[in-house]
């Protein structure tokens, strides 16, 4: 599927092999909590971060982080402002190497296999686990070339694109609406259509995971919940990691949750400290740690 | 502060300007005054040009001046065709667009999207000093210079002459090279970091970030980079008086021959002692009339191409 040219990594056959046909069918429960359905594949863990510490420069921004992330689940990440959440979800493509001085000490490993080992390659790790992000951010160009734009720098052989640009964007449930402005600006659209047109545009290239920080923080309540079905729908081939402000939108759409918090240490840092994590009904009906009782219930952070 | 009591009516005279800021007024004159002068200016140079150019069209046609291949007017057989020294300046352009835009591209390339901040630092002041150095300077350099080696490393038949087109077209290029490189970077940095992002995000290389997403988004500001350097090169002067002569006769049909170009014979004709009601002296004003419907020309094919292919980002 990629550029024979790359430089190959070893994640890809790892990949390939471990991925097999859809996963079983599940009953869509409820969509007030349709998280409480049977937790699906998640017994394999996709990504895992084993005593993660993030740092920009000196600063250790993130500290011991532990957690598995399973496969087709979506992930919730939670807690206040400058925890690191962002920090965390970027360092599970390598987005954090764009960032001068920024550095990831431990280990996170994808289907078992170190991202930061010396040989991965990471631009084919952002091809298999692609990102949204939180402001809408479409390139200046048409519809179509924002969802072609992939495939085509990542060499996928792509026997009919229109066809590719058309699901994608069905896919992401645009496609009724653009179908007839396809060779329009991208920049025309409206911002919860420009969301999901970059959610579009990530599937275009078929990742298998997809890292979302905060994707519906700059959209009205109507935008939102589209995106909402939509990751509920993906998160039937994808695996998706979010990172949200919004505790109901966890509540919503995630089957774990991570709780993160800012901790003071002996010298007076502050560092991003994994607090909790379990099943989201766990987190949010009968959490373990008293603070992430306070977050959850607005009495904190 | 006035207390306002909440509910009580504001009193209507609050929002009345008392006095009018004088400042504000002081400012806003100079303001139209700058505006004013500039317009003024580029009108004055218009009509000083125009009406010359006019006398002169009344004693040489103008198709004799567009067809001729023949530029003698300090000749005893006078012949006023343009066109030796605008195949002369076009030589000398082309060479130095075709140096100074990839260079200049690459460059500013390499600035925004490779170097690290601190190697952009220590290299964005140094491009800016490089541009201000004297074109008298690039002069020297190419005749002094650069024209030996390119004797010595041409491969056969006829070598450059001591002075040519191509060495001064050469420097021409080094010397603009700054000023696009430097332009075209603040065009790319200006390109929003969110549009990167998204690029590194669906697995982009960084030369298909580079030439995929910000070179589109900064394309007006490259094309007005390079249209920069493309004027500065037509209009520079004195690298060409010095690196590719004053020589007028026929059309120099290889840029390795020495030639005048439009500027460097207005530059050598209005040295001499051409008295002002000669027509010798009239040929300056044609010639740079012509010079000026030239850039006038550039600028106005460019602001069409950057309409048709920009991409606007908000
Ligand atoms: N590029 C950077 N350089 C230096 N420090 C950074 C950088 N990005 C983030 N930080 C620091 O790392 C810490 C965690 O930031 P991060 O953006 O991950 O928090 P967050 O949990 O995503 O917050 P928010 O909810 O506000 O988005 C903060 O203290 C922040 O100041
Ligand atoms: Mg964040």
């Amino acid at each position: 599927m990629s550029d024979p040219n790359r430089k190959a990594p070893d994640v890809t056959d790892t990949v390939n092999s471990t991925r097999p046909a859809p996963p079983p069918p599940v009953a869509l429960v409820n969509p007030a909590n349709r998280n409480e359905g049977a937790p699906r594949g998640g017994d394999e863990q996709v990504l895992r971060l084993e005593d993660v510490s993030i740092f920009y420069g000196d600063y250790q921004a993130v500290r011991g982080v532990d957690m598995t992330i399973g496969r087709h689940q979506i992930t919730a990440l939670i807690g206040p402002s400058g925890c690191g959440k962002s920090t965390v979800l970027r360092s599970l493509n390598r987005m954090n190497d764009l960032i001068p001085g920024a550095r990831v000490a431990g280990r996170v490993t994808f289907h078992g296999e170190d991202l930061y080992a010396r040989d991965v390659d990471p631009i084919e790790v952002r091809r298999r686990i692609g990102m949204v992000f939180q402001k809408p951010n479409p390139f200046p160009k048409s519809i179509y070339d924002n969802i072609a734009y992939g495939p085509r720098v990542t060499g996928m052989k792509v026997s009919n694109m229109d066809e590719l640009v058309e699901k994608a964007l069905r896919r992401a449930a645009l496609w009724d609406e653009v179908k007839d402005k396809l060779k329009q600006s991208a920049l025309a659209l409206s911002g919860g259509q420009q969301q999901r047109l970059c959610i579009a545009r990530t599937i275009a290239v078929s990742p298998e995971v997809i890292l979302m920080d905060e994707p519906c923080s700059a959209l009205d309540p109507i935008a939102t919940s589209k995106i909402e079905d939509l990751m509920f729908e993906l998160s039937r081939d994808y695996t998706i990691v979010i990172v949200t402000h919004n505790m109901q939108q966890a509540a919503r759409v995630s089957h774990r949750t991570a709780f993160f918090t800012a901790e003071v240490d002996e010298q007076g840092e502050r560092h991003g400290r994994l607090i909790e994590y379990d099943t989201t009904n766990k987190i949010f009906t009968n959490p373990a740690q008293k603070r992430t009782e306070e977050y959850i219930t607005g009495r904190f952070g | 502060m006035a207390v306002i009591t909440p509910g009580a009516p504001v009193p209507a005279a609050s929002v009345r300007r008392g006095r009018r800021r004088p400042g504000e007024r002081i400012i806003e004159g100079f303001l139209v005054l700058a505006a004013v002068v500039s317009i003024a200016t580029t009108i004055g140079i218009v009509v000083s040009l125009l009406f010359p150019t006019v006398e002169f069209f009344g004693e040489v046609s103008i198709v004799e001046f567009i067809t001729s291949s023949q530029w003698t007017p300090l000749f005893s057989i006078k012949q006023y065709g343009v066109l030796p020294l605008l195949v002369g300046t076009l030589w000398v352009t082309l060479i130095a667009t075709v140096i100074a835009v990839p260079l200049g591209i690459g460059a500013a390339i390499y600035l925004s999207e490779y170097a690290r901040p601190g190697t952009r630092r220590l290299l964005k002041p140094i491009l800016e000093v490089l541009a201000g150095i004297p074109t008298v300077v690039y002069g020297f350099f190419a005749l002094t210079f650069l024209n030996p080696i390119l004797i010595d490393l041409w491969p056969s038949g006829d070598k450059p002459e001591f002075q040519n087109l191509l060495v001064a077209g050469i420097a021409m290029g080094i010397m603009i090279v700054p000023t696009v490189a430097s332009l075209a970077e603040d065009a790319m940095s200006a390109v929003p970091h969110s549009l990167r992002e998204g690029a590194y995000a669906l697995a982009s290389t960084k030369m298909q970030v580079a030439t995929r997403v910000v070179v589109p988004g900064a394309l007006s500001g490259i094309v007005a980079a390079i249209v920069l350097g493309v004027s500065r090169a037509l209009g520079e002067t004195m690298i060409v008086t010095i690196a590719a002569g004053l020589k007028t006769a026929g059309i120099p049909w290889s840029p390795i021959d020495g030639a005048a170009t439009m500027t460097s014979y207005i530059a050598g004709a209005a040295q001499g002692d051409l008295p002002v009601d000669s027509l010798d002296y009239l040929t300056i004003f044609a010639v740079g009339t012509t010079l000026f419907l030239f850039t006038f020309a550039l600028n106005a094919l460019s602001i069409r191409l950057v309409r048709k292919f920009r991409e606007v980002y908000e």
